[in-house]
């Protein structure tokens, strides 16, 4: 009798905490890789849920090393096993913010520009969320942070997030794009996508996170819905460099939907900070114009 | 012995000959960066690459920090590999050279000794590897090219053996060896790789076997995780030894195991040093011995593992020890002085003064052996051994006193 193909390479049982969007997007990465890959992780929520000694969670080859070396780790592996003449097996890295947009940009940086055949896929959560919810450069103008909290004075992050995916262009690379897990048809279909391309890709993924934003564990899939229906994170797809596919809207919800659902924004709906409010709605059009997100929009990709 | 007729003889720079060989051991994966005075070495394995004579994948990286990680990549995928690096970029790696010993995930490195900054200066001492002596790697000191040479090819079969599996690092002073030229004999890559054999870890990615690695361990498993690096950098002390013996044999090369005894048997007085200078200091113990005095030299060979034993057998039998120290480590002295002190912990001889001389490419000559030993003298006869060491011939003009 023919034997299934298993389709869960992430055994259950890890240390996730409830409802997190990183777990159900790794379920996801791997149904859509199958298992001739080899996983390098940095240091990270991921890497410490799924791994303590004697009781990994990998189903998969899993390499951790540091928190700002995992794409230089990956080239190593794929260097190696191109040595050996394995052009079957895959190398994926799956990391964090704080490891793609901080510690480990220039390692990041050093991949890209090499081209080699790896598919590095960022989880953003939108802040260094496994030591306790401290901002990165990831995390969105507004948000209440540990080291950027909204008190009586002062109203969370003051910075705008980095633009990734003008980074991860600006290599010159096949394949970026961006996914979220309450898609993941989609999700599923870009990393296929990115691990057909021959050379390096970059997938740049948002993963709420129910602690670290504030909202009730069940809500996960809803809040990373609504941040597409907001405007707050388009699903898009670049070829090299060239915006070919782009998630249209069909109904736009309102940015206060985004905002009143989570802790980390809760203050900006009051009165006194009406006008940064103001500046995380000019992102949120921002996005609308550049991708011509709503349906009915002349800009069409 | 060998000396085989297909192995070639020449005039060669340093850093040309580490490169041949490297080339001759063939790994399967090469992280290059630059940084002076190793350069000369990435350089030529571009250029080996390029003519399709190096089979290897040589990936530039964008940071030592990153060509040591790319290293630990190979090495997991179960490829033999390679870097060099000097000075700050020793220093960039040292984060991922601790985790590769930690991960049990062997690579060879060529620590071209540089100084390190502040102030910048290009000159060799060895405070840049001597600064990674805790992380787990191997570290062989060597005293001029063809040890150099020899010592690449011994390293990796200690460093990739299935008991040992650590990082590696062949420290040779920069410049003094890196861009000197001297006679050397390279091997042919034949007598090499038969002499090495091939990288087969008994762990390694693999799809059709997956494993974690790096995995998280909490304080009930740790400390067992860090004591297993430390016996395997303590088992391949027997490696090296073993190594060193079975390549005299082959090779016909042989400069000690752990240590080298220069003319220790019957010595008052002997001097104990690393690096290049030793070959300036045999010059002196040979120049000492003529006019009478009793004074030998214990090259130290391996730094890490530290070979506690063969220090006592020598130095136990003798009188005084002066310990030259190219690093130091600041408000507690001389690094290998320190070490060879706690090795000799509970034996009443002999004396220990540790001079730390040759900091930044100051030159250490014949002379400079005499004016220690006539110092030493002065302090024996006065029964007035510092504790503590001695910064050698500073200028006390610029120290304002």
């Amino acid at each position: 009798m023919k034997e299934e193909p298993r389709d869960n390479y992430l055994a259950s049982g890890h240390n996730a905490c409830p409802g997190c969007g990183v777990s159900i997007a790794v379920r996801l990465i791997l149904r859509a890789s199958g298992n001739n890959v080899v996983v390098v992780s940095p240091t990270g929520c991921l890497e410490t849920f799924t791994s303590p000694y004697g009781m990994s969670a990998w189903e998969v080859p899993w390499v951790h090393s540091l928190f700002e070396n995992a794409p230089a780790v990956a080239s190593g592996i794929r260097a190696a096993l191109d040595y050996q003449g394995n052009k079957d097996t895959q190398v994926m890295v799956i990391g964090g913010d704080g490891a793609t947009y901080d510690i480990g940009l220039g390692s990041l940086s050093g991949m890209l520009e090499r081209n080699q055949n790896i598919l590095y896929i960022c989880y953003d959560n939108e802040a260094y969320m496994n030591t306790g919810i401290q901002r990165s450069s990831a995390t969105p103008l507004g948000a209440s942070t540990t080291t950027t909290p909204a008190t009586a004075s002062s109203y969370g992050e003051k910075l705008q997030k980095k633009d990734m995916i003008g980074i991860a262009n600006s290599h010159n690379i096949e394949y970026v794009a961006t996914a979220t897990i309450a898609y993941p048809q989609d999700l599923m279909r870009k990393i296929k996508t990115g691990l057909s391309v021959n050379g390096a890709a970059y997938l740049h993924m948002l993963t709420p996170c129910p602690l670290g934003w504030g909202f009730e564990s069940d809500e996960t899939i809803a809040m990373s819905r609504l941040s597409v229906q907001t405007g707050f994170f388009p699903l898009v797809e670049y070829e090299n460099g060239e915006l070919i596919r782009v998630k249209k809207i069909i109904d736009l919800k309102p940015v206060n939907n985004y905002l009143r659902a989570q802790r980390r924004f809760k203050h900006l709906t009051t009165d006194e900070n009406q006008d940064i409010k103001d500046k995380v709605c000019q992102v949120v059009r921002r996005n609308i114009k550049k991708y011509g997100l709503q349906e009915n929009s002349n800009n069409d990709y | 012995m060998i000396k085989n007729k297909s192995s070639e003889s020449k005039t060669l720079q340093g850093s040309i000959a580490i490169a041949e060989t490297i080339c001759s051991l063939e790994p399967g994966v090469i992280g290059a960066y630059p940084i002076t005075p190793q350069t000369h070495i990435v350089e030529h394995l571009a250029k080996l690459t390029e003519e399709g004579l190096l089979k290897g994948k040589y990936i530039i990286a964008d940071s030592e920090f990153s060509a040591a990680s790319i290293l630990f990549g190979a090495a997991a995928a179960g490829v033999r590999s390679y870097s060099a690096s000097s000075s700050q970029g020793l220093l960039l790696m040292t984060e991922v050279i601790f985790n590769m010993a930690g991960t049990r995930l062997p690579g060879v490195f060529s620590a071209v000794n540089r100084s390190l900054s502040p102030p910048i200066n290009i000159q060799v001492d060895h405070q840049d590897s001597m600064t990674l002596r805790d992380s787990g790697v191997i570290q062989l000191y060597v005293e001029n090219i063809q040890e150099a040479v020899d010592t690449h090819i011994q390293i990796y079969k200690v460093a990739e053996d299935p008991e040992v599996l650590l990082p590696a690092m062949v420290c040779m002073d920069g410049w003094i060896i890196s861009h000197a030229y001297e006679p050397v004999t390279l091997w042919q890559k034949e007598l090499v790789q038969d002499f090495v054999g091939t990288f087969d870890p008994p762990y390694k990615v693999d799809p059709l076997k997956p494993l974690t690695y790096g995995a998280l361990a909490d304080d009930d498993k740790i400390t067992e995780f860090k004591c297993m690096t430390d016996q395997a950098l303590r088992k391949s002390a027997d490696k090296i030894t073993e190594t060193a013996e079975q390549f005299r044999d082959l090779f016909g090369n042989y400069y000690g195991g752990l240590v080298e005894k220069y003319k220790t048997e019957d010595a008052e007085i002997v001097f104990v040093a690393m690096g290049s200078i030793v070959a300036t200091l045999k010059v002196a113990i040979d120049m000492l011995r003529k006019k009478g005095r009793k004074v030998g030299l214990l090259k130290i060979r391996s730094f890490r593992p530290f070979p506690v034993n063969a220090i006592k057998e020598v130095l136990r039998e003798t009188n005084l020890a002066i310990v030259i120290d190219r690093s130091f480590s600041n408000s507690a002295g001389g690094i290998l002085g320190t070490e060879i002190k706690a090795s000799l912990y509970g034996s009443n001889k002999p004396f220990v003064i540790n001079y730390i001389a040759g900091i930044g490419g100051r030159e250490i000559y014949p002379q400079t052996a005499f004016d220690m030993l006539k110092e030493a003298d002065e302090m024996l006869e006065k029964g007035k051994i510092p504790s503590e060491a001695i910064f050698y011939n500073l200028n006390m003009q610029m120290m304002g006193g």
